[in-house]
């Protein structure tokens, strides 16, 4: 099927202004009429449960951490972008979006770009308004500073803590309308089911964490803001708790998955210390405005204490290969180039799996007080994790994964091909093409949670009979059932491993075989592998305690059972993008220079895989990408 | 909500109530100095000073003493009881860095002193702790006058061991219930930041100090011997 | 890493089924730890062992292992988050601890914050509170300019210290009277610190307050223990700024 994105037409420039126009509108009498859920309420979903509650819908909003102030957004460190041009360096709304399309390595929707750079600016204001703390010069004036993959000054931050802030300005917004009654607050509750009646979606099925029990919940509109899905390779930066079991679950009920092998990994994170390790912690790329990037020369200098390796023998690689952008290439670039370094043997710290940041001349330029205004917390988490003073010698840092930018398809309107079912935030496919640039993700979260959802959702409820559904409906009773009976399937099978062993498992198979580097013969080889896993864990895993209270142990084992199924259908993603773009790195589609080759003519498409059971191959379904602002070309940061 | 039902409201009255009672204190300390002989006719002169003021002034600013009282230790036993409310059970291990025996134990101290004022004031003002020693009962000379005897009477009860016990152990007690209230007052107001905080904490400290050994020098003097009636 | 000395160590662990349960202490062992295991990692391995023996693993709340969400929150060794100071118990790191220590892990304890199952307790009283009045009543859109109001960068900054609060209740789990003053102070300090929280920050410091009382949390009686156990550093000081709204709200 080719699929139709439903973009406007007509001059960039007025693309949205024209679709808002074009949109129909709910009586506002009517409004209150339309039940709403949202799942999650991290950036994109607080900002969006927020906005439609007050514009007068009545929303029910579910997380599975004990307040929504907790989602993983807050983990964002470094910034936002917005085509502010307040340092006048020639940035513009043009600008913004064609550095995200480039950096997307042209892998996105140009009409999607467009509107998110448009309503950037709308954001910081909005934010300010809130009472976000950001950064402000001594004039009393907004603060900016550069990040990977632009050349104008146009991230705004609240120190290295923006993820925080901006979600806690959402979250105020968001309790607001909890305490004016237009927002249903449900948390601790797990989606684990879409329910789709007659092809369109109606409500969901979550599991009450506290008490086990499984409610159903229907509405006009289901909405998911669930995040992304790195945490299919064990070891990420995302929060413990982050899946992509409500995205499997809606992808099981025929909304198509959008591009999952755009996955990205982020250059500068804590290298693992151990087998025991459960997570990886990053620390902001902005580190990279004032830290310089290097591993030594030679091989045999790699045991050595930096301080005893000159100047002459160290590589600053990235400064080397990419001089005008150096250490503020993008991230897949360094990130690759970090994993090109170790792989030459030329890595540094426990197995080789590091390259240092060094922050030497920068504190001999600046003081290292400076730094330390700077990026106090970051050096400061460091040194926690590592017990090592970042001041006195360079950090050690390397890849992990960190962002997903594929997703649920969605149309310009955010609905996904299942009528009624919006995707917003990191959770769908859209904006950022192959490869995301720094601060840009929560500029995604937050334009569609408060500047696109409440405009486009109106146009798919001007359509509907409000309430035409309850909870009453077969379909509910049916998918309690489904889900019960995983539920009762994984607390039977009292196997000999934990849920934990599967998960490294699984997550060894895809960073070897669908990690920084795919080839074909790596991705065959899990194709294999993951549904081998996979029935394994339905054999052998082991889970203890009950469904009826909490148990984390089952909470686990559900999340883990759908990577297992969705590992799969990355890696055939993968394996089926014959070129290499932006997060995608095929080994045998490369330049002479290493560089990614990206093939246009056969691959300027989204791809979007709808699931056909575990048996079978899912089936592709392709939505042509066109380039009209901004002409292809290949992607150079030299 | 009430002023005098939240909760703020009311650590604020604890804390107005609290430092007008260190107010007093330092004036009463004042006044009890005079015992070293710095006022023509020592304290004799200044009881007689105090009681010559018109009736109205004495009864009203005795009224408003008793207010204030009343106040801080209705709300200081209000505000404990909802505090132990709050915090039923305890952890195994007791580990805490910022709290101080002081501040976890300002209802006891508060309680001691309390109590002792009620001695205190069946002591020297109603003096019916030692009746025959009784200041109104034994009339001195001065400025060709007869006054009550207020220094045989100190003396007199201060040879006593366990009156000077009770004395010094109450000035503890205030002591350490002041080095914790009167920085208190200031973060209750919000006159304290993190700069002048620490500097607040020791002043308040210093000040509880000086009014310990100020109380408890007289005491300790007279049961020594050095100060003599 | 390099470091190849393993610890054990004895934890005694509280364990209570639910929120009606009474409770108890449990003790367990917890072998071939690294001074590079973060306190979680510890006690992953320790519910690895567990679930291999068929027993039920301790739970505990946690998310994001890197000390920004809040959700983690035990008390270790009577020290919410274990003492360390500006970290969380998920940045713990068992370097902090000697081979055969003792350590007992105890949830947050306060009225206010019911014991759900062992270490995990609800919280909910703290979004109470911010849904009181934590927030500028601002609409999605139709705002000024980000620039239009200018902020000093030193009021900027305090209230971006204030604003450093991530909602874990340990100063809640630290005050000896349970109360819930540096989260509040804290949020009425940043908004009333900014020009854009000002309209409304009479009504809010009256309403948040009023609120954690509802809630069941004690009154402050400036211990400080809240801001020594604050595992972000948020500072005593904003409970005075907030006393002084709230002075200030008396004749507002």
């Amino acid at each position: 099927m080719i699929l139709d994105g439903k973009c406007p037409t007509g001059p960039i420039e007025k693309s949205w202004d024209k679709h808002r126009f074009d949109l129909k509108l709910v009586n506002p009498s009517n409004k209150r009429k339309y039940n709403i859920i949202m799942v999650g309420t991290g950036l994109a979903g607080a900002a969006a449960a927020a906005s439609l509650g007050e514009l007068g819908y009545n929303v029910q909003a579910f997380c599975y951490q004990d307040s929504p102030r907790r989602a993983h957004s807050i983990a964002a460190q470094g910034g936002i972008n917005a085509a502010k041009n307040y340092p006048s360096d020639g940035d513009s709304i043009m600008r913004l979006m064609y550095d995200t399309v480039k950096g997307g390595d042209f892998r996105a929707r140009e009409a999607d770009v467009w509107r998110l750079s448009q309503v950037s600016n709308n954001i910081i204001d909005q934010c300010v308004a809130q009472g976000v703390p950001f950064a402000r010069d001594y004039a009393g004036y907004l603060d900016n500073r550069s990040f990977g993959g632009a050349q104008v000054s146009r991230t705004f931050y609240s120190r290295g803590l923006t993820g925080q802030q901006l979600l806690l300005g959402a979250y105020s917004a968001l309790s607001r309308q909890i305490k004016a009654g237009t927002v249903q607050m449900y948390n601790r509750r797990e989606m684990l089911d879409l329910v789709v009646v007659d092809g369109v979606a109606r409500g969901i099925t979550v599991r009450n964490l506290i008490t086990g029990e499984l409610e159903s919940y229907a509405a006009d509109a289901v909405c998911l803001a669930t995040g992304g899905y790195v945490n299919v390779f064990y070891l990420s930066t995302n929060a413990k708790g982050c899946s992509v079991t409500a995205n499997w679950a809606a992808a099981k009920k025929g909304a198509f998955f959008a591009n999952p092998c755009y996955t990205q990994i982020h250059p500068t994170c804590i290298p693992q210390a151990g087998e025991y390790q459960s997570k990886l912690t990053l620390m902001s790329e902005s580190l990279r405005n004032d830290g310089r990037i290097w591993v030594p020369k030679k091989k045999e200098d790699v045991g050595k204490l930096p301080s005893q390796i000159p100047d002459a023998d160290r590589d600053y690689y990235l400064e080397r290969k990419y001089p005008s952008f150096g250490n503020l290439a993008p991230r897949d670039i360094s990130s690759r180039s970090a994993k090109e370094a170790c792989d030459a043997g030329l890595g540094v710290g426990p197995g080789g799996r590091g390259v240092y940041l060094d922050f030497e001349d920068s504190i001999k330029r600046l003081s290292e007080d400076t730094i330390r205004e700077r990026y106090g917390n970051l050096f400061e988490m460091y040194e926690k994790i590592t017990d090592e003073n970042g001041y006195k010698r360079p950090m050690r840092i390397y890849p992990a994964p960190h962002y997903a930018m594929g997703g649920l398809w969605v149309d310009y309107n955010l609905m996904s091909n299942v009528p009624g079912l919006f995707v917003l935030g990191e959770a769908n496919f859209s904006v950022h093409g192959a490869n995301r640039l720094g601060a840009s993700a929560l500029m995604q979260g937050l334009s569609d949670g408060y500047f696109v959802i409440p405009y486009t959702i109106g146009g798919y409820l001007v359509t509907v009979k409000p309430g035409e559904v309850k909870v009453d409906n077969t379909e509910f009773k049916k998918s309690v059932e489904d889900v019960k009976g995983k539920t009762n399937k994984l607390l039977n099978i009292n196997g000999k491993k934990t849920v934990t062993e599967f998960h490294r498992e699984l997550g060894k198979i895809t960073w070897n075989d669908v990690g920084m580097a795919r080839s074909k013969e790596s991705l065959t080889d899990a194709i294999k592998k993951i549904p081998a896993l996979r029935d394994e864990f339905w054999q052998n895993v082991k889970v203890t305690g009950s469904g009826a209270d909490l148990n984390q142990q089952l909470e686990n084992a559900g999340r883990v059972a759908d990577f297992l199924e969705f590992g799969e259908l990355l890696a055939r993603d993968a394996l089926h993008r014959e070129e290499s773009c932006g997060g995608h790195f095929r080994v045998e589609h490369q330049l002479a220079d290493g560089e990614a080759k990206r093939n246009d003519a056969d691959f300027s498409y989204v791809g979007a895989w709808e699931f056909k059971g575990n048996d079978k191959e899912p089936e592709l379904h392709k939505e042509p990408l066109k380039f009209e602002t901004i002409h292809l070309a290949v992607r150079s940061y030299k | 909500m009430q002023f005098t039902s939240s909760s703020i409201g009311r650590k604020i009255l604890m804390a107005i109530t609290g430092q007008a009672m260190v107010l007093f204190a330092v004036v009463h300390l004042l006044g009890n100095s005079s015992i070293f002989g710095w006022l023509n006719g020592g304290i004799n002169a200044y009881a007689e000073h105090l009681h010559s003021l018109p009736l109205p002034i004495i009864i009203g600013f005795r009224l408003a003493l008793l207010a204030l009282v009343c106040v801080h230790i209705w709300f200081g036993i209000q505000l404990t009881l909802e505090n132990r409310d709050a915090r039923t059970k305890q952890y195994a291990v007791k580990s805490t860095q910022k709290t101080t025996f002081a501040s976890e134990n300002m209802i006891w101290t508060g309680s001691l002193i309390a109590l002792f004022i009620v001695y205190h004031l069946a002591h020297f003002t109603f003096q019916v702790v030692n009746p025959e020693t009784a200041a109104l009962k034994n009339l001195v000379p001065l400025h060709n006058e007869m006054v009550p005897n207020v220094l045989g009477m100190v003396v007199a009860g201060f040879k006593n061991f366990f009156i000077t016990f009770i004395y010094a152990g109450a000035m503890v007690a205030l002591f350490l219930h002041l080095s914790h209230g009167i920085q208190s007052f200031f973060q209750t107001m919000g006159w304290s930041n993190d700069r002048s905080q620490p500097i607040i904490i020791r002043l308040g400290t210093l000040v509880a100090l000086g009014l310990f050994l100020g109380y408890v020098i007289i005491p300790l003097t007279v049961f020594a011997g050095i100060l003599k009636g | 890493m390099s470091d190849h000395k393993t610890m054990t160590l004895t934890l005694i662990v509280w364990r209570q089924k639910s929120a009606t349960d009474p409770g108890k202490f449990e003790t367990y062992t917890a072998k071939n730890i690294t001074s590079h295991h973060s306190f979680l990692e510890m006690l992953d391995c320790v519910n690895e062992d567990l679930i291999n023996a068929d027993k039920e693993p301790i739970v505990f709340d946690h998310d994001c292992r890197e000390g920004i969400c809040g959700m983690c929150s035990q008390v270790i060794n009577g020290k919410p988050h274990g003492g360390q100071e500006r970290t969380t118990v998920c940045q713990l790191h068992m370097r902090k601890f000697k081979d055969g220590d003792t350590i007992y892990i105890e949830p947050w304890r306060a009225r206010a914050f019911p014991i759900v199952k062992d270490l995990i307790v609800d919280r909910a009283a703290l979004d109470t509170i911010i849904q009181a009045g934590g927030y500028t009543s601002c609409h999605t859109g139709g705002v000024p300019d980000g620039n239009a109001v200018m902020i000093p960068k030193p009021i900027a900054e305090e209230a971006t210290d204030a604003a450093e609060c991530i909602g874990c209740g340990a100063c809640v789990a630290g005050c000896p009277n349970g109360a819930a003053m540096l989260f509040t102070g804290a949020k009425v300090s940043q908004l009333a610190l900014l020009p854009q929280g000002r309209p409304e920050a009479a009504a809010r410091v009256l309403k948040m307050t009023a609120a954690a009382s509802e809630c069941g949390f004690g009154n402050c009686s400036n211990h400080y223990e809240c801001g020594a156990v604050c595992p972000k550093g948020v500072d005593v000081k904003f409970i005075a700024r907030m006393n002084r709204e709230f002075i200030k709200a008396q004749f507002a």
